[in-house]
């Protein structure tokens, strides 16, 4: 099998040298870059199946990086952002950035999203029914099952489940997540997000409290897995 | 300083009303006193106002009063002319003295305002440096084990056992995982005390951020309870900031009470106020350091390393942030009690069950 190539993008040394280590020693192939010209040049030239994109680069911000690569690079690129900047992270994910992790990060993490994103990246069509451990969803049905069971969701509840279901692995933002299922113009209205999540939760969860399917990421958003 | 108080032209004023006053309130005595006594008398009051004034209006008084006594006491009376030898010496001399004595008044008070001053400089300083080597011993311990181990693990590897290997990683993880939390602590707090921090204010489910920072805390025998109010409203606030409040206390309590303690946590408000509740039944707070605990760097005597004195000053700034108050005291029976009071909107949206 070809190895995966991964492009990162960053203009720290140190940086670059540690993920070139983990990457290599897990079996990837890397190119790197320091500055966001050269990375764009080299998404270009030789497009990646990811670009691991630092957002504080000297020549150019890594948001605008993302903007200008999104338009013809239609692999993933994940984040790598500072600790506590849930505003670029948002607008990040908001342009089409696949994930973000934050600096400092452990490699095991690193490696996870790696893995979910460029698995994400080869399974092209979405198959019907979704399997999720003890949850079965059956997005033609509109069935979901928990332990073989079926359970009762209204049709708000489903669309949503749907859609975190189709995304699984992925972090969905309020405002992403607002804006399809309840459309512009709504997607300020974060309190019908989180009624329904605590209701879909105390359904799909064995322990709602310490949810496993629909996890928050603080300030950001939604993950399903 | 006093002087500080007042404005120049109050100064002026009163210095002016005063000794018009003196001078009045002599003449009215007259004849019971001799003019020369009145002289003294007016230098009296001169040196008072030297006492709260500036040295200009004080000069005037001097000025004033002077001219005031060979006004109204030197003979002949009601000149400013004087007839006698004598009276004339005791004029000049008089405001001589007069100014004088002011300038030196002022020239004291404000040696004075020097002294104080330095002293509370030096106070400062010295806060600073036992912060400072504090601080300094709290960054350059993880750091000091990190570099520690690296050079074994370079220079000694191949007389390691693969069990030391191991524990020597283990310390450089330890070491980092402290120093990334110190940093973070530092940051959060310059970034409270620049004020350019900006809330982000969102419909919080509070029950749910209380549920993943005790999720969060590794095993211990610490005990948490937690029985959430299903009937709590939604409340906007800036839930990111919320979450680290809370885990800065939990971290504190857990830190401080002895093992297998309960922490006990509760939530609870209307519509205009969240108010959380966080009370444990350990040892408490000495009660004369009750008061200092949320000073910033502040540390308990004897407290046990690892901690920079933040947690608790950045979880009062960000309640603070908020508009809101934090009170911490000791329960009776023993323990100590935050309770957090945040204004905040509720939406009671949560509690509507049809859809």
């Amino acid at each position: 099998m070809n190895k995966q190539e991964i492009l990162v993008i960053d203009d720290e040394p140190q940086i670059r040298k540690l993920l070139e280590i983990i990457l290599e020693s897990n079996d990837y192939k890397i190119t790197q870059a320091e500055t966001a010209r050269e990375g764009i040049i080299l998404a270009a030239s030789h497009p990646p199946d990811l670009i691991l994109l630092d957002i504080g680069l000297p020549d150019k911000s890594g948001l605008e990086v993302l903007k200008e690569i999104k338009t013809w690079y239609s692999k993933a690129v994940i984040i790598l952002s500072v600790q506590d900047d849930e505003e670029s992270i948002i607008q990040a994910l908001d342009l089409g950035a696949a994930d973000y992790l934050t600096k400092p990060f452990r490699t095991g993490e690193l490696l996870a999203r790696i893995r979910s994103v460029i698995r994400r990246n080869q399974t092209g069509s979405i198959e019907s029914v979704l399997d999720f451990d003890n949850l079965q969803i059956d997005l033609i049905n509109r069935i979901v099952k928990k332990n073989d069971e079926i359970l009762k969701l209204t049709s708000t509840e489903f669309n949503l489940l749907a859609l975190f279901s189709k995304n699984a692995g992925k972090v969905l933002t309020h405002r992403y997540i607002l804006k399809q299922i309840w459309g512009v113009g709504y997607q300020e209205e974060t309190q019908y997000l989180r009624v329904f999540v605590a209701q879909i939760r105390k359904k799909i969860e064995d322990n709602p409290n310490q949810p496993l399917h629909i996890v928050t990421e603080s300030g950001v958003g939604y993950r399903f897995n | 300083m006093i002087s500080r108080k007042y404005n120049a032209a109050f100064q002026y004023v009163i210095s002016l009303i005063t000794v018009l006053m003196a001078a009045i309130g002599c003449y009215l005595f007259i004849d019971l006193i001799n003019y020369k006594i009145v002289a003294l008398l007016l230098l009296m009051v001169v040196s008072l106002l030297a006492m709260l004034f500036d040295i200009f209006p004080v000069l005037l008084a001097a000025l004033l009063s002077a001219l005031a006594w060979n006004f109204l006491f030197i003979p002949p009376l009601f000149t400013f002319h004087i007839g006698d030898t004598e009276d004339i010496l005791i004029f000049m001399m008089y405001f001589v003295i007069a100014c004088v004595n002011a300038v030196l008044t002022i020239k004291i008070r404000k040696v004075e305002k020097k002294a104080v001053e330095k002293e509370e400089k030096e106070k400062t300083i010295k806060l600073y440096n036992t912060l400072l080597s504090s601080l300094s011993h709290e960054l350059r311990t993880p750091i000091a084990t990190i570099l520690g181990a690296v050079d074994t693990l370079k220079d000694s590897n191949h007389k390691l056992s693969d069990k030391n290997k191991g524990a020597l990683l283990e310390e450089i993880d330890i070491a980092s995982v402290r120093l990334n939390r110190q940093v973070k602590n530092l940051l959060n707090m310059s970034r409270l005390e620049s004020g350019i921090m900006t809330l982000h204010l969102d419909w919080s489910d509070v029950n749910e951020i209380v549920f993943g920072i005790i999720g969060g805390f590794p095993v211990t025998t610490h005990r948490f309870i937690f029985e959430p109010d299903e009937t709590l409203p939604l409340y906007k606030l800036d839930g990111g900031l919320l979450e680290q409040v809370l885990h800065n206390i939990l971290h504190n309590a857990i830190q401080y009470t002895p093992d297998g303690s309960k922490i006990n946590i509760e939530v609870k408000g209307d519509d205009q106020n969240c108010i959380i509740i966080i009370s444990d039944n350990g040892g408490g707070f000495p009660e004369n350091e009750i008061e200092s605990v949320f000073e910033k760097f502040y540390r308990l005597p004897d407290s046990k390393t690892g901690g920079t004195g933040l947690g608790l000053s950045i979880a009062k700034g960000y309640i603070e942030a908020h508009s809101g108050t934090i009170l911490l005291e000791n329960i009776p029976s023993g323990g100590a009690r935050f309770t957090i009071n945040i204004p905040a909107d509720a939406s009671y949206l949560n509690n509507l069950k049809n859809e």
